[in-house]
């Protein structure tokens, strides 16, 4: 067992892992933090997207011991500092871009990296970089729909589906 | 996966040690000896990461106008740090999903090899020199095979360099599931020549298509290879595409390759 360290979500936090420690289970069962979910255990589904050093990552396909000192940001942080829905979550709400709500943590985290990176996203754009999110309820236009309007765009004339 | 030790020296010098124990194995961005692990496919009695080295990171302009990239730099930097090379950052932008490219590196996907991978391509493609702690191996040297490179037991890619054409382009038929290159095509001009590395398309991983090379190098044009064909014979077949479907891709995917070459 080794001690890692990292910030969380704003919080200082430290724990034993075993080599073998991943960050989502480092999250989930020494944290606590299970909005962080695994889906495939494959690295293909993205449920377990979180944020590290500012960049999306799939935290079931990295190490806890690779975190050591970095900031990492979940679902549980990506809400407003008064518990209110962040934009994207709130447009998430608003446009239904869930249904089952399984791959809904690494939908939202993966969205706020790319309107980190690209504020003003195309459809194709938005598309192209949930290639590794897979909903299995199949509700993308919703999702992408979502991720349009927490852009700021119009999207009152895509049909609802 | 099985219990391993984890280890995360900083410098490449302290890297080696620590590999040159029994059962010790790299780590570069794990995206896949994570997966590999998890299969329990692999059983390492120690991880090293190469994440923390910084001079193992980054890209940066050599003596001779090539492009240098550090053996633990990961594909989104390449994708946003490589412009010199536009085919190249190109490529390193399709790999995978945004995940994938935060966290793979250069340095595991050329020493893994996989048949269906882009950066072989790549590689091969440019004869990129692949340097290690040991040494500096040509690509044409470096790759021997599926998930069979010239790397020795615990020797890492500290760097590799891509001499940069007047021309290229990598065309990926990207194979939906996997995200790999169900046929990958890179095609690169240079002074002396053109060169055409083929990935996810044979038993033996990514190679050169030297009939199509010679055509190009006296006219780069898709119509200089229109009369070419490409045997069946040892390429891969599987659920996603036969051998015969594959040998026409990788016609068609030369073609257009040719024709977006910039
Ligand atoms: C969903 C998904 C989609 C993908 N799509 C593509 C794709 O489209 N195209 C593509 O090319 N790849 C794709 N990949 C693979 C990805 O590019 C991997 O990142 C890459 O193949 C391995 O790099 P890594 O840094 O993650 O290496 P790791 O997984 O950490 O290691 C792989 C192997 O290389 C060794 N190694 C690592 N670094 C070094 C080094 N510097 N020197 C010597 N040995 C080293 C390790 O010991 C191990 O044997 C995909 C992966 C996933 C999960």
């Amino acid at each position: 067992m080794t001690q890692v360290s990292m910030t969380v979500n704003g919080k200082a936090v430290s724990g034993e892992v075993e080599g073998r420690t991943l960050l989502s289970g480092f999250l989930r069962d020494s944290l606590n933090l299970t909005g962080t979910h695994v889906g495939c255990d494959t690295s293909q589904c993205g449920a377990c997207v979180v944020h590290v050093d500012g960049v999306a990552v799939k935290a079931c396909a990295m190490l806890a011991g690779e975190a050591e000192g970095a900031e990492v940001t979940t679902i549980e942080g990506m809400a407003k500092p008064d518990g209110s829905l962040s934009t994207i979550q709130q447009a998430f709400q608003d446009h239904h871009g869930l249904q089952c709500g399984f791959c809904t943590p690494g939908m939202v985290m993966s969205a706020a990296a790319l309107l980190q990176d690209n504020p003003n996203p195309s459809e194709t754009e938005i598309r192209e970089y949930l290639e590794g999110n897979i909903c299995r309820c199949t509700g993308y236009h919703n999702i992408v729909k979502a991720i349009m309007a927490a852009a700021g765009q119009d999207v009152s004339k895509i049909a609802a589906e | 996966m099985y219990a391993f030790e984890f280890e995360r020296p900083t410098t490449v010098d302290d890297a080696v040690k620590a590999l040159a124990s029994e059962d010790a194995q790299a780590l570069g961005g794990g995206q896949t000896l994570i997966p590999t692990l998890k299969q329990r496919l692999a059983a390492p009695e120690t991880l090293v990461s190469l994440g923390g080295i910084a001079e193992m990171k980054g890209v940066c302009i050599g003596d001779s106008g090539e492009v240098c990239i550090g053996g633990a730099t990961s594909h989104a930097t390449v994708a946003a740090e490589a412009g010199q090379y536009p085919a190249l950052a190109e490529l390193a932008a399709h790999i995978g999903d945004p995940a994938v490219r935060n966290r793979g590196t250069i340095g595991g996907s050329l020493a893994n090899n996989d048949p269906s991978a882009c950066y072989p391509a790549a590689a091969l493609g440019s004869n990129a020199t692949i340097i290690t702690n040991k040494r500096d191996i040509a690509a044409d040297d470096y790759f021997q095979g599926m998930f069979t490179t010239a790397l020795e037991e615990g020797e890492i890619i500290t760097e590799v360099r891509f001499p940069v054409p007047e021309k290229a382009n990598y065309q990926k038929f990207v194979q939906p599931a996997s995200r790999f290159a169900l046929v990958g095509v890179f095609v690169a001009k240079y002074s002396d020549g053109v060169r055409v590395a083929v990935t996810g398309a044979s038993e033996e991983g990514v190679h050169r298509w030297s009939e199509a090379e010679e055509a190009l190098s006296a006219d780069f044009s898709a119509d200089a290879i229109s009369g070419l064909s490409v045997p069946a014979d040892g390429l891969i077949g599987d659920l996603h595409g036969t051998p015969e479907y594959r040998a026409h891709l990788v016609k068609v995917m030369t073609g257009r390759a040719v024709t977006a070459s910039a």
